[in-house]
């Protein structure tokens, strides 16, 4: 029960102070499941993040489902799953019941205006964090910079990258290319 | 009841089909504004606006507000079920796979390419974050450095450069950098 309900109170956590999008929870899920629960490693954060992006669903809703599978099978799943979701239908429901205009409110934007800037912050710290994880050698640090560059200058589709670079791995695997991974 | 059942099934479709991230919901909820009642094409602006300035998924929080204007806290909680029931049912399925196969050769072979393009992705999104966040590019036609003083953010860049510095030096918890962000930004009307 107890595993449950620290899965539960964790996800909520990092749900409540999550804004902007998917890959803004990075640097929470880094603190509160790698760091305080020890629950993952970070190279397994960034396979679920890779698999959430090419699989249906939300990024975060799909790494909480991972991370309590892990943890304690499906009931595992369900409660970090639920905790992900908690908070945002609260206070969604909240604010679409009491407030109408709150995106308009000086005071929000005010505070977003700031929030945007620190949550830059927060991501360009996970990255570099990432980066000494999971570029391990030259070729590495070519793929970063090609993802990099289709993800920024193209429309295509992030789940196409994903693809691209497993077909990739899979490729140099079979003309028997020994990556730094395996040292 | 069956409204209910609609709401369900339709936020299950789009939990089915909408593969990365929270604006790719965007255009099955623009066929929803036109199939059903429930909400105009022009109410998917308000709900962007609401969905990003909550904390939360987008998705998320969209379904959570189109359900709410369906049917109030059943509606939301139908609503966001049905969105994510799909992606933890095939997360599940992904993790008994992945378990299994973790040391499989091949496997290994994927996650070492995976990993990096996952990470350019990821500066990506950062870079985007923080250029409409540094810069007002939409406030100028024209940019360059004779107007360089309407489109860059003098309190943005400070602040960023201030919080770099920051959490370079000392370690803070994320949430309390939030905190302490949306503080400032009220206090210096950002």
């Amino acid at each position: 029960m107890n595993i449950l309900w620290q899965l539960f109170t964790s996800f909520s956590r990092i749900g409540a102070f999550t804004f902007g999008g998917g890959y803004a929870m990075l640097p929470l899920l880094q603190q509160e499941v790698v760091e305080k629960r020890g629950w993952s490693t970070e190279d397994e954060i960034l396979d679920y993040f890779a698999i959430g992006q090419c699989t249906p669903g939300i990024i975060f809703v799909n790494t909480a489902t991972f991370v309590g599978y892990k943890q304690k099978g499906v009931l595992g799943a369900i409660f970090a799953t639920l905790g992900a979701i908690t908070p945002s239908i609260i206070i969604v429901m909240i604010i679409s019941s009491v407030l109408n205009g709150f995106a308009d409110l000086p005071v929000v934007q005010h505070a977003f205006g700031a929030i945007r800037v620190v949550v830059g912050v927060l991501i360009y710290n996970a990255v570099s964090g990432m980066w000494k994880k999971s570029v391990v050698d030259k070729l590495c640090v070519c793929v970063v910079f090609v993802a990099f560059f289709i993800a920024t200058c193209t429309t295509i589709s992030p789940a196409w990258i994903v693809f691209g670079a497993t077909v990739f791995g899979l490729f140099l695997g079979k003309m028997g290319y020994k990556g730094g991974a395996k040292q | 009841m069956t409204g209910f059942l609609t709401l369900f099934w339709e936020f299950f479709e789009i939990g089915l089909f909408s593969v990365g991230g929270g604006l790719a919901t965007l255009p099955f909820l623009y066929r929803l504004a036109e199939k059903y009642p429930w909400f105009t094409t022009e109410a998917i602006s308000d709900m962007i606006a609401i969905s990003e300035s909550t904390p939360g998924p987008m998705g998320v929080n969209m379904a959570t507000y189109t359900g709410f204007q369906f049917g109030s806290v059943l509606g939301s909680i139908t609503a966001t079920f049905g969105l994510v029931l799909p992606s933890v049912i095939i997360i599940i399925w992904v993790s008994k796979f992945l378990e299994k196969f973790r040391k499989n050769k091949h496997v290994e072979e994927v996650f070492y390419t995976l990993r990096p393009a996952v990470t350019g992705l990821i500066a990506s999104a950062g870079c985007s974050v923080l250029l409409t966040s540094l810069f007002h590019l939409d406030a100028v036609e024209v940019v360059s450095l004779e107007n360089i003083s309407s489109w860059i953010g003098v309190k943005e860049c400070i602040l960023f450069v201030a919080m770099l510095i920051l959490t370079k030096k000392k370690k803070i918890h994320p949430i309390a950098i939030i905190v302490i962000g949306a503080v400032i930004g009220i206090v210096f009307q950002f």
